[in-house]
């Protein structure tokens, strides 16, 4: 189980051949990437700027895979979000779940990307061609993670 | 207190953090965030809105009647946008 958050790129590939191979019970491993998305409608997307709170954004993220592991059989869990200055197309957050079988792992995958969504200090400051505005909150994600019996954060 | 200020609520107050000594008045989080609102334009601005402001205690979510105490680090920031 591990956390990282950190300003450098991750490799999907190594980091989901670590996991198979850290444990020989695991039978099913589960991936989720995020990615900067030039949805905004209007100018271009030039750069995201991810801020965060050090030392908070740890423990949300440690508490997630408490959560996470009280829920699920599960035999390996990391989550690495990066912060900083990225670019359209870039990696934001990798979420990797292992179990015995995929159910496991798929569903506590599901629950920590949602859990993190709503509870884990990162704030979005989009920068277009035009101006830079911070990203709303989204109702969506506070009722994907309501959905799960999360309670509100305040 | 220590306080820290994340994302347009420390764009609008103007500092990213700063040690404020605790007025009498200031007991818990909803006491702490009227009393701010009363130091300039800037933090009437970024607390005008109490519903768009969350509020960390000692690094963990707090409400409204969470107490508050000299030595504590208290955040506030907008709604959580990463992932």
């Amino acid at each position: 189980m591990s956390v990282r958050v950190q300003a450098e790129d991750f490799d999907v590939g190594a980091e989901l051949e670590a996991m198979g191979r850290s444990d020989g019970g695991i039978g099913a491993v589960v991936s989720f990437v995020g990615l900067v998305r030039d949805g905004a409608a209007g100018a271009p997307l030039l750069a995201l700027e991810l801020e965060h709170y050090p030392g908070m954004t740890e423990r949300q993220l440690e508490a997630a895979e408490a959560e996470a592991l009280r829920r699920w059989r599960l035999h390996g869990c990391l989550i690495v979000h990066r912060f900083g200055r990225l670019a359209p197309g870039d990696r934001i957050v990798l979420v990797v779940t292992a179990s015995a079988h995929r159910g496991d792992a798929f569903a506590a995958c599901q629950f920590l990307i949602d859990w993190l969504k709503t509870r884990a200090p990162f704030w979005k400051l989009e920068e277009t061609t035009a101006e830079s505005r911070w990203v709303e909150a989204r109702a969506e994600d506070e009722a994907a993670v309501a959905g799960w019996g999360a309670a509100p954060v305040v | 207190m220590k306080l820290l200020y994340f994302a347009w609520l420390r764009t609008r107050i103007g500092v990213a953090g700063e040690d404020l000594p605790r007025p009498p008045e200031v007991c818990d989080v909803a006491s702490l965030l009227a009393w701010l609102g009363t130091r300039g334009p800037g933090y009437a601005a970024a607390l005008s809105d109490p519903a768009l402001v969350r509020v960390a205690v000692n690094q963990v979510y707090a409400r409204a009647d969470h107490p508050v105490v000299d030595t504590d680090e208290v955040a506030l920031f907008p709604p959580v946008t990463g992932g």
